[in-house]
C-alpha cells in the first residue's frame, strides 16, 4: 500500500506576538514546525504502516528550508521525501498550489493521499480538497479516525454537532484533524538515518508535467490586494491592586455597564 | 472568460436535517447588501431531500430567487453529490459572486467547487465589500489572526468566498417579500457512490453556544485546573453569562471544542468578555477583540491581553474572583 502525505512547514503561530507600539508582527525567533494537522496525518499513515505495512512518501511544496520538515518526517518513519521547489511555484494561492502538488502526485503510485485539514498560517483548508478534485479522487475531510478495511478505508468524519462513519474505496484523499492522534517523536536512530541514509528528492518544474499558466503567482486566480495588521487600539485602564480591591473594581465596572 | 457573462450574487444555503443553518440567512443578508450595491439579484441555492417547503423562508430573509435541488442523494452531506449539484446550478446561472458558510461542510464543498469551476476561493472571510470596479473585496485573517488580508479575484468568475458564521447579520424576516422558486434536476454521475455513509452519530455533548452569549466569562491556562473553573461558573451564573475558554484549556481536555474562542475556535463579540488568566496570544485575540467591552484579569502585568483590554486588573484570577463574587452578591441583595 502506498500512502502520500502532504505536509507544510509553517511558523509556529502560537509563538508570534504583535509589537503593541507599531502593530507589526514580531517574526524573529519564531520556530518553524510541521503543520499540526499534517503531522497528525503523517502519524495516521505511520500507524497504518505499523499495522498493515505501507510505503510512505511525504511531499511538500516550499522553499529549500522546508527540507528540515521533510527530514523530521523521515526521522519519524516516512520512507521517501519530495521537496517541490522552484521559483515558478512561488506566490501561489490555494488553487495554484493544489495544481502543482497534484501534478507531482500524478508521478507517484498511491492508494491513499493524506493532507492536514488546514495550515495554521493560512487556515484555508482548501488545498487538500482541491488536490482531490484535480486527481478526481473521492475526498473526506475533517477526519478524526482512520481504519483500513480490505481495499477501502473507514473514516470518522467530524462535523460541528455529529460525526459520520464513512467507507471510501481507495484510492482516495483524506484531510486529517490534529485531534485524531498524538504524533510520535523522532527516533534518535531515525534522525541519523534521515540525514545520513535517506534522501530528500528535489523536484523542480522540469520534473512534473503541469500547465504553467496555472501555477505560481501568475497562475493564481486570487490576488492579495493589500494586507494590514489591525493596529492596536489604545490600551485601557490597568490596575495593580490587592485581590480584594480588584474584585471590587471589576464589580463596580460591571455595574457601570449595567451587567448587574 | 468574459467577465460580463457573469451576474448576480448566489448564496449556498446549508441545511442539516432539513433545518437551514443560521449562517445561510446571514449570508443572504450580506448578499442582499452587496447585490443592491452592484445592482443585481440574490439567488439562494438549497440542496437536500424533501426541502421544497423551506424555500419560502429564504425569500423572506432577502433572496430574490431560490433554486433548489431535491434528491435522495442530497439528504446527507457528501462532497461529490453536493459538488455536482452546486456546480450544475452555478454553470447554468453564472453568478459573479458565490458565498458559502465557512462551516465543516462549506469548507469541504467550497474548494472542490472552486477547483471544478477553475476559479479562486477565499477562505473564512470576516468582511466583504464592493470595490470601485464592482469587484468583491474579501478580507480575512491570516497568520493566526495577526494579519488581515484583502483578497480579490480579478480575472476569474465567479468570485467565491467562504464566510465565518456569526460575523454577518441577517435581515429581519419579512413574510410579505416575494421571490421566485425554481427546482433544478441534476443528473449525478457514478462518482457519487465512491463514498458510503455507514452511520450517523449525533453527539450527545451539550454544545455551548458561545456565539450567542452576551456575556462570556472566559478562562485560560492561568485558571490552573478544571476544578478552579467552578469559580468562573459562579461568576457566569451571577451575571447570566456563559463559560468559554482559550485553546490551552481546550487542549487540556477541560472543555470540548465548542467553547473555544479564537482563530481555530469560534469568533465571538459579546457585550462583555471577561478574560480570566488568559495571556492574550494572538490567535485568541483574533476571536474576541471585537467584543464591546473587555475585562482582563492576569497575574502577569506584561501579558498582551492588557493591550486590548478596556479594563484590566493585575492579579491571580483564583484570588480575585472570590472577592468579585462577594461584591456581586452584595450588589444584588
Amino acid at each position: 500500500m502506498n500512502i502520500i502525505v502532504c505536509i507544510k512547514q509553517v511558523p509556529d503561530t502560537t509563538e508570534v506576538r504583535l509589537n503593541p507600539e507599531t502593530g507589526t508582527l514580531i517574526r524573529d525567533g519564531v520556530p518553524s514546525i510541521i503543520n499540526p494537522d499534517d503531522k497528525a496525518g503523517l502519524e495516521a499513515a505511520l500507524d497504518m504502516k505499523d499495522a498493515h505495512g505501507a510505503h510512505i512518501t511525504v511531499i511538500t511544496m516550499g522553499p529549500p528550508q522546508a527540507d528540515v520538515a521533510l527530514r523530521e518526517a523521515l526521522a519519524m518513519g516516512a520512507d521517501k521525501a519530495i521537496l517541490l521547489t522552484d521559483r515558478a511555484f512561488a506566490g501561489a494561492d490555494t488553487l495554484a498550489t493544489s495544481t502543482t502538488l497534484a501534478a507531482a502526485i500524478r508521478k507517484l503510485d498511491y492508494d491513499l493521499v493524506i493532507a492536514g485539514r488546514q495550515a495554521i498560517d493560512g487556515d484555508t483548508a482548501q488545498v487538500g480538497p482541491q488536490i482531490a478534485d484535480h486527481l478526481d479522487l473521492p475526498q473526506v475531510s475533517y477526519v478524526a479516525g482512520l481504519e483500513k478495511k480490505d481495499n477501502s478505508v473507514i473514516l470518522k468524519r467530524q462535523f460541528e454537532d455529529s460525526y459520520h462513519m464513512i467507507q471510501v474505496e481507495m484510492p482516495c484523499l483524506i484531510t486529517t484533524l490534529s485531534e485524531m492522534n498524538k504524533p510520535r517523536y523522532m527516533r534518535v536512530g531515525g534522525i541519523m538515518d534521515a540525514y545520513n541514509e535517506k534522501v530528500v528528492e528535489k523536484w523542480t518544474l522540469e520534473d512534473i508535467e503541469v500547465d504553467t499558466t496555472k501555477i505560481g503567482l501568475k497562475g493564481s486566480p486570487t490576488k492579495v490586494k493589500k494586507s494590514f495588521t489591525k493596529g492596536s487600539k489604545p490600551a485601557g485602564e490597568k490596575h495593580e491592586v490587592s485581590p480584594q480591591e480588584a474584585g471590587k473594581l471589576i464589580a463596580l465596572k460591571l455595574k457601570e455597564k449595567y451587567v448587574i | 472568460m468574459n467577465l460580463k457573462d457573469y451576474s448576480g450574487v448566489t448564496v449556498f444555503c446549508e441545511q442539516r436535517e432539513n433545518v437551514i443553518s443560521n449562517v445561510s440567512y446571514e449570508l443572504i443578508g450580506k448578499g442582499r447588501r452587496i447585490a443592491d450595491e452592484i445592482g443585481v439579484k440574490v439567488t439562494a441555492v438549497l440542496l437536500g431531500n424533501n426541502i421544497e417547503s423551506e424555500c419560502d423562508k429564504l425569500v423572506h430573509f432577502g433572496a430574490d430567487e431560490v433554486i433548489y435541488v431535491d434528491d435522495k442523494a442530497l439528504e446527507l452531506y457528501t462532497t461529490e453529490a453536493y459538488t455536482q449539484a452546486l456546480t450544475t446550478v452555478l454553470e447554468e446561472t453564472k453568478p459573479e459572486i458565490v458565498l458559502i458558510g465557512a462551516t465543516s461542510i462549506g469548507r469541504d464543498l467550497g474548494p472542490r467547487v472552486s477547483s471544478r469551476l477553475n476559479t479562486g476561493l477565499t477562505a473564512d472571510c470576516t468582511s466583504l465589500e464592493v470595490g470601485e470596479e464592482k469587484e468583491l473585496l474579501m478580507t480575512r485573517p491570516a497568520f493566526g489572526g495577526n494579519i488581515m488580508a484583502t483578497i480579490i479575484c480579478p480575472d476569474h468568475r465567479p468570485q467565491m468566498s467562504t464566510v465565518r458564521p456569526g460575523v454577518m447579520t441577517m435581515l429581519e424576516e419579512d413574510t410579505s417579500r416575494d421571490g421566485s422558486i425554481r427546482r433544478v434536476d441534476v443528473k449525478f454521475t457514478d462518482a457519487i457512490s465512491r463514498v458510503k455513509i455507514l452511520e450517523v452519530v449525533k453527539e450527545e455533548k451539550v454544545e455551548a453556544n458561545i456565539i450567542e452569549a452576551n456575556i462570556l466569562v472566559s478562562g485560560g491556562r492561568g485558571v490552573g485546573s478544571k476544578e478552579n473553573f467552578d469559580t468562573l461558573h459562579d461568576v457566569a451564573d451571577i451575571l447570566g453569562g456563559t463559560i468559554s475558554a482559550s485553546r490551552a484549556v481546550i487542549d487540556s481536555g477541560w472543555f470540548d471544542h465548542s467553547r473555544q474562542v479564537g482563530q481555530t475556535g469560534t469568533t465571538v463579540r459579546p457585550d462583555v468578555y471577561m478574560a480570566c488568566g488568559i495571556s492574550g496570544a494572538i490567535q485568541h485575540v483574533a476571536g474576541m477583540e471585537e467584543s464591546d467591552y473587555i475585562i482582563a484579569i492576569n497575574k502577569d502585568a506584561e501579558a498582551p491581553i492588557f493591550d486590548i483590554a478596556d479594563f484590566g486588573v493585575v492579579g491571580d484570577v483564583n484570588k480575585v474572583l472570590p472577592h468579585l463574587i462577594e461584591e456581586l452578591k452584595t450588589m444584588i441583595k
